[in-house]
């Protein structure tokens, strides 16, 4: 039986095989890996590592990319702000 | 006017019309927009991406970074931490260096914080980002960004998404006088004048968002602005004549019964 960890991605819960790695987590969310950017526990990650981090029990990763912007104002309502470290 | 390239950091520019990406119906008229308006400078935000919709479409796929100079913004934080973050993010998501960069201070006005905006300048200049400071109308905030690295400033002509004009173009021309690097006037037009106006005090470049994609037609604006923006220009580079209260006839009195 393939064993389940949790993690939160984007702010959401999320269950992942154990042992899965970044980039498995990309390609099982359909995000094409150029143009995005990935944090890990609030480490921005070196994209040539996205394959190689295997992801752990509680780990928090961020996915962002780039959307419509030119003034703070186009963003309400639209997912603003990540999630602080307290 | 030939050659009359804008250049930052390096980078040469033929357009002197900066736009944003938000405030758009979809990714088409975004990009219809910014072809009509001439652009080659386009900002853009760095937001999480959709997970549970992934249907949803990457703007990049409709402007094309190897046609435009991306400019990813902080735009929505309030701190340095958090411009910091989010100017590291938009560098790892591989576009560029470039950053501008937005520390505001208030919600109500989105004033920037001049002095967050100045200490993340430091730090983000020193990891070798090519900032891009949206501040305010004060000529020793922009001599201060200016001495810490930053290659242009953009103070703004009013507050963002206003569409109130030019406020102050007292202080405008001031930095524009005192400043040695490119000047963009960045938030507060409203309509073309606006930023003809900005362009005949003297500024480098007007970066709007709103004015067009707020606009009824937000096409027919971005190709308006297009055309403000280098009327201003060219009116700036041939020196207007001095206001007078009086007349001055332009006809002349000799030959006349």
């Amino acid at each position: 039986m393939v064993e389940v960890i949790q993690i939160q991605v984007n702010g959401e819960k999320r269950g992942c095989r154990a042992g899965a790695t970044v980039g498995d987590l990309l390609r099982e969310l359909a995000i094409k890996t150029e143009r995005v950017a990935v944090e890990l526990n609030l480490e921005i990650m070196d994209r040539k590592d996205f394959d190689h981090r295997s992801l752990k029990q509680g780990d928090r990763v961020e996915i962002l990319s780039f959307i419509g912007g030119g003034a703070p104002m186009d963003m309400q309502g639209r997912g603003r702000g990540l999630v602080h470290a307290e | 006017m030939q050659n009359d390239r804008l250049i930052i950091a390096g980078r040469e520019f033929t357009s002197r019309l900066f736009v944003g990406t938000g405030k758009y119906k979809d990714f088409v008229e975004t990009q219809k927009a910014i072809e009509a308006s001439g652009a080659d400078v386009v900002t853009v935000a760095v937001r999480r991406v959709n997970i549970t919709d992934r249907s949803k479409e990457n703007l990049l796929d409709y402007i094309d970074p190897k046609k435009y100079t991306i400019l990813p913004n902080t735009a929505g934080c309030y701190t340095v931490e958090d411009a910091l973050r989010y100017a590291r993010l938009a560098r790892a998501a591989g576009v560029s260096d470039l950053i501008k960069l937005e520390v505001l201070g208030d919600e109500r006005t989105l004033f920037p914080d001049t002095a967050g905006l100045i200490e993340a300048a430091r730090i983000l200049v020193k990891e070798g980002f090519i900032v891009l400071p949206y501040t305010n109308d004060d000529p020793i905030v922009a001599q201060k960004l200016v001495d810490i690295g930053c290659p242009a400033v953009m103070p703004l002509a009013a507050p963002i998404g206003s569409g109130l004009g030019i406020r102050n173009p007292y202080n405008l021309k001031i930095i524009m006088e005192m400043i040695k690097v490119p000047i963009v006037v960045d938030a507060g037009v409203g309509t073309a004048s606006d930023a003809s106006l900005a362009m005949e005090l003297g500024a480098d470049a007007v970066l709007m968002n709103t004015a067009i994609a707020g606009a009824q037609d937000p096409i027919v604006m971005a190709e308006a602005m297009k055309y403000a923006v280098y009327a201003g220009r060219l009116a700036y580079k041939a020196g207007r004549i001095p206001r007078k209260l009086y007349a001055t006839a332009s006809s002349p009195i000799e030959g006349m019964l």
